[in-house]
């Protein structure tokens, strides 16, 4: 796995006043693969995931040492422009949250927050986000129509669209499909490996199977701490740590 | 043994409430009822839109339409920029600690003040010591203070009552707070905002002591924000405290009834106008 990394967490540990949620973590993240994030509630894999967009920065008493790398570069060093960063590294969260707004002014959200707001300019970005997140037949005619209005797998899809438009490098996914039934995940995960092959996807998820059907490096975190990382396939048919051997297996908790 | 079954509890329970629901809006009815069959009759077009004569024993309300439109407007047009501006700071800008709970228990304290004292305020700051005398610009700024708090809390209610994923998915996307604010906050606080405009909009044209007080009670149209204004409710309750004339009293009040129910309709149909275009 000596592939171009994309995102590098070096001995990072992040604390919740004296609680420390993440304690010492380092791993590396190769471009344009799927590195999922498993283990039970509360080890520290969303933590983790939402150190990346530095969305931990808006809840107060969070401190942070060491380093989150992207693309080399420190993101919590000084003089990164945070809004520029969540620009280039997208998230997707547990429930879909269109605004309640049409199809349309949903995905142009990013692009007007940008200073984009001419309909010319803005049209053809639409498109294409909502063809790259398999959502545009569906909604082409209806783009006027109330976001809130679609079944929740479309509707989390507009949601990845609407982070699309905004041209982001980096796709974060906090348990994306915990809100959907079996067909619609499987539509969704779909998507998540058409996508691999244009952007970096990181993906926390409660969902074994689900990390082993579409990851290629999977980590497992307890308690903070990263237990273990490592190829999915490799990790899911021959864990190195016995704590993995047991979560994996079902003994865990 | 049980005095009253469950059921029966359940039954009185119900009748009670209904009881209590009805008499409310039967005291409602009969107040309009009352005040329009008094009034209707007066009302025509040379009652609107008249000068009134004689003190207003005959002749029509329309300087007070006008003084009625003029003064909740200036109100509102201090106030809410103001209250809008300090509920989201308090929401969005500051976290919640001692100095937003004084601030907060400072605007509850000013909202339960009784309007006399803030036109007894407005009278000897405004009138007298900065020596506007009584006229509408008076009037509309103590009414903006008067109106403040309420439009405040409301707004910060509604702005609390957005979710918070709807900021988080702001954020994510790379907007600043502000951008947060004024494209995903505001617009969909607006219903709760509207709610408080609403309100304060009905104490402006309501109120009496803080507007004789403030803007003065000239019975002649305004032309500019330094003359005295009189309102229709100043109007009514100069007509009848002093006997002039019950018959206008009774068509101003019917006016002032109409057009608060009017603002009411076309504010919740522009709402729902609003709001279903938006979800």
């Amino acid at each position: 796995m000596s592939l171009n990394a994309k995102i590098r967490f070096v001995q990072l540990s992040l604390f919740y006043g004296a609680f420390a949620a993440l304690k010492r973590v380092s791993m590396t993240m190769a471009e344009r693969h799927i590195t999922a994030l498993i283990g039970p509630s509360g080890c520290g894999k969303s933590t983790l995931l939402r150190t990346l967009n530095r969305m931990n920065d808006l809840i107060s008493g969070v401190r942070i040492t060491g380093q989150v790398l992207v693309d080399g570069k420190n993101i919590y060093g000084p003089g990164t422009d945070v809004t520029e960063l969540r620009k280039r590294i997208g998230m997707v969260f547990q429930r879909p949250n269109p605004f309640p707004l049409s199809v349309r002014d949903n995905v142009a959200f990013g692009l007007r927050v940008a200073g984009l707001t001419s309909r010319s300019d803005v049209a053809p970005i639409i498109e294409r986000s909502l063809r790259a997140a398999w959502l545009w037949d569906q909604v082409k005619d209806r783009l006027e129509q109330p976001a809130l209005d679609l079944p929740l797998d479309q509707q989390q899809r507009l949601c990845i669209a609407r982070l699309l438009a905004v041209e982001p490098d980096i796709i974060l996914m906090d348990e994306p499909c915990s809100a959907l039934d079996p067909i619609a995940t499987g539509k969704v995960e779909e998507l998540m490996l058409e996508l691999k092959k244009q952007y970096t996807i990181v993906i926390v998820t409660h969902n074994m199977q689900q990390a082993a059907r579409i990851s290629d490096v999977t980590g497992y975190m307890l308690l903070g701490d990263m237990i273990e990382c490592g190829e999915t396939a490799v990790l899911f048919t021959n864990p190195q740590d016995r704590r993995t051997q047991d979560y994996l297996s079902g003994r865990y908790g | 043994m049980r005095l009253v079954s469950p059921k029966w509890t359940q039954r009185i329970a119900v009748g009670v409430l209904g009881a209590a629901t009805l008499a409310t809006l039967l005291i409602l009815l009969f107040i309009i009822v009352f005040v329009l069959e008094k009034g209707l009759r007066t009302i025509c077009w040379n009652f609107l839109f008249t000068d009134p004569q004689d003190m207003g024993r005959a002749g029509g309300i329309f300087p007070t339409l006008i003084g009625t439109l003029l003064l909740p407007l200036l109100a509102l047009a201090v106030a809410l920029p103001l209250g809008v501006g300090t509920a989201v700071y308090l929401t969005e800008y500051t976290r919640e600690g001692r100095l937003t709970r004084i601030i907060r228990f400072g605007t509850d304290c000013l909202a339960g003040i009784p309007s006399i004292i803030f036109g007894l305020f407005g009278f000897i700051f405004f009138v007298t010591i900065l020596k506007m005398g009584w006229c509408l610009l008076a009037g509309g700024l103590t009414l903006a203070i008067m109106i403040l708090p309420t439009i405040i809390r409301t707004t910060e209610e509604a702005i609390r009552a957005v979710p918070y994923s709807y900021r988080e998915v702001s954020f994510s996307l790379g907007a600043t707070r502000w951008a947060t604010v004024v494209k995903v906050v505001l617009p969909n606080a607006l219903p709760g905002i509207v709610t408080g405009v609403m309100l304060s909009i009905g104490r402006c044209i309501g109120e009496t002591a803080a507007v004789i007080f403030t803007a003065g009670q000239a019975l002649h149209l305004p032309h500019s924000v330094f003359d005295s204004v009189r309102t229709m409710s100043v109007h009514f309750y100069i007509l009848a405290r002093e006997g002039i004339s019950a018959k206008n009293a009774y068509g101003t009040a019917a006016v002032l009834i109409i057009s608060i129910l009017l603002l009411n309709v076309t504010t919740y149909w522009l709402m729902h106008r609003f709001i279903g275009r938006r979800t």
